[in-house]
């Protein structure tokens, strides 16, 4: 079919443009760009039919059954559970931890930031581990057990984590909070179980647990970029949740209050 | 990403039977590998999952301790034995990368790492690592990142590791194991310069597996540092880093060890300021020489002769802060 359609499109008559009477100059330029951008189309379908074939095959099969002995090339059947539901699913091999919850889970909280490890958006937590989905292969998670942002809350109840980012205003846009919060999750689990940092003085002595200063907490969470600049409310938020103590809000609404959810 | 067949490998010998075919290649965290592979830097048919291998194992030995290649970097930094008997490893892992990166990525794969130099990334522009025979984009080009010590008209790269900088400090050796059998190679012939063959970023053979680290015991812990010049104070890579290691005997030095990061195509063991300073007293003076000696020998491109000035001031630093017991 795309070679039927990289065929027409090479073997169109010019004379069947239909702006023939715009002048020479302007039909050359216009048959011209529409041919390029049909051609273009077609082999970029084209080049992605391995990837396409098996979206297909998955939209025949429920993303809870096992679509074990599909017949793909390079397909993978992967177990893996996801916020405590198990998941069995069969994907191309190429496909990344962040594309099986967005595109085959509906799990969208995870957000695709840069898609090359560098900006944190797409941090979840495996085997409670806070890693980057866009570089981790679903192949390679078999019987592991993942926590999205989807999986932090209870019902309603929101995670303390997630509380504490709405009390101190901890984003602008949100894009990168998801990625955020369960970057900040992980992070203090390191930090109870006596994980040092570049900015830890002592890195000789293991303590039980880390008490955090704001720099801790800023080295510590350097793999999450913010492009609207809530850092200093995201510090607050966490270091509330690290303390258990109440900080106070830097911020308040236009008519004096800081209640949220009144 | 282009298609390729994915197998995981339950047992070192399969693993390492798989890995043997062209085209194959090792996927541990994939940190590096997975995104040159959406980049189409890297083309693997094949890639063979090690992750569930029993390499994963940090434990002293006689003579040191051993560190599993499958071992997170994570894991490595803050295990105890490493903590306190090699906290210039702990802070040279430490310096690296981002929380979520490092708990991801293993000690075998820091050391497989590629270059971050961004003609090797981009497809469009000839590279020689890449592309063997195309040429060079940074030689001519932007070469601010890249080498003082060691290129050659092939290639100008850095190796990004600031884990491999500590270890070339520590006198580490590297267990590997492929198709012919195990043998262990010296932690700074492990790495190569690049030569007429800047493809070649180590002295592996084809199916060749990191399977550990063994580092021996050393006296250099509670006069160790490592300090990384970057142009951002967390997840960047170095401008220039040093690791320096020092065995004191009151003031008088017993043995130094000294090696850069971010200034050639492996690990830089500073040889020639190491020899300034056996015997001598740790003063400012003699960390001076010692540092003028071994930048003696830059030879920088257009966009990094800052490199130089700032390598002679790292390397004092670094000296004065191992000295110091790490403090500043």
């Amino acid at each position: 079919m795309n070679e039927d359609l990289i065929n027409k499109v090479l073997a169109r008559d010019p004379a069947e443009d239909p702006h023939q009477d715009i002048s020479e100059f302007g039909a050359d330029r216009r048959r011209f760009i529409k041919q390029i951008s049909a051609l273009g189309a077609a082999l970029i379908a084209f080049h992605n039919l391995p990837t396409l074939s098996v979206f297909a095959r998955e939209l025949g099969s429920s993303a809870t059954t096992s679509a074990g002995g599909v017949g793909l090339a390079d397909a993978v059947n992967v177990r893996f559970t996801v916020n405590g539901s198990s998941q069995s699913l069969s994907l191309d091999a190429r496909t990344t931890l962040l594309d099986t919850l967005r595109e085959h889970l509906d799990l969208t909280g995870s957000k695709k930031g840069c898609d090359h490890g560098q900006c944190g958006a797409c941090t979840v937590l495996v085997e409670g581990r806070r890693v980057l989905s866009c570089l981790t292969l679903a192949a390679t998670l078999d019987g592991a057990s993942v926590t999205t942002i989807e999986g932090l809350a209870h019902g309603e109840g929101l995670h303390p984590m997630q509380a504490a980012f709405v009390k101190h205003d901890g984003f602008q846009c949100g894009y990168c909070t998801p990625g955020q919060i369960c970057s900040a999750v992980g992070m203090l689990d390191e930090a109870k179980r006596g994980d040092a940092s570049y900015v830890t003085a002592d890195l000789r002595t293991k303590p039980a647990a880390v008490a955090l200063s704001n720099d801790e907490i800023r080295e510590r969470m350097s793999g999450n970029i913010c492009r609207c600049g809530a850092y200093p409310n995201i510090v607050d938020a966490i270091r509330e949740v690290h303390t258990g103590k109440n900080v106070s809000q830097t911020w308040q609404f236009a008519n004096g209050t800081r209640e949220v959810g009144e | 990403m282009r298609p390729f067949h994915y197998t995981r490998a339950t047992d070192q010998p399969a693993a390492i039977s798989a890995a043997s075919a062209a085209g194959s290649k090792y996927l541990a965290g994939g940190t590096n590998l997975v995104d040159l592979m959406k980049e189409d830097v890297e083309r693997p048919s094949t890639l063979v999952d090690i992750t569930r291998l029993t390499l994963k194992d940090i434990h002293p030995t006689t003579n040191g301790v051993s560190i599993g290649a499958l071992a997170h970097n994570t894991e490595t930094a803050n295990h105890p034995l490493i903590r306190q008997n090699y906290p210039l490893l702990t802070q040279a892992i430490l310096a690296g990368a981002t929380a979520q990166l490092r708990n991801m990525a293993t000690n075998g794969g820091n050391l497989n790492q590629r270059t971050r130099c961004p003609y090797f990334y981009e497809v469009g522009m000839p590279c020689n690592k890449r592309d063997p025979g195309s040429g060079c984009g940074a030689i001519g080009g932007i070469n601010r990142m890249h080498a003082i010590f060691g290129w050659s008209d092939k290639c100008i790269a850095v190796h990004p590791s600031d884990m491999c900088v500590a270890l070339a400090v520590l006198d580490a050796q590297v267990k590997v194991a492929g198709p012919q059998g195990e043998r262990t190679i010296a932690f700074t012939d492990y790495h190569r310069l690049p030569g007429d063959t800047p493809e070649k970023d180590n002295n592996l053979a084809p199916g060749e597996l990191v399977t550990s680290i063994e580092i021996p015991k050393n006296n250099f812990a509670a006069n160790s540092y490592y300090l990384k010049v970057r142009d951002r104070s967390s997840y960047a890579f170095a401008l220039v880093s040093v690791a320096a290691a020092l065995e004191m005997n009151g003031k008088r030095i017993k043995q130094a060890r000294i090696a850069m990061g971010g200034v050639a195509h492996k690990p830089w063991r500073a040889l020639e300021a190491e020899k300034v300073l056996i015997g001598k007293d740790a003063t400012e003076a003699n960390f001076r020489a010692a540092a003028d000696a071994e930048m003696a020998n830059a030879k920088p491109h257009d966009y990094n002769k800052f490199k130089v000035e700032l390598g002679r001031r790292a390397i004092v630093r670094a000296l004065s802060r191992a000295a110091n017991g790490g403090a500043a």
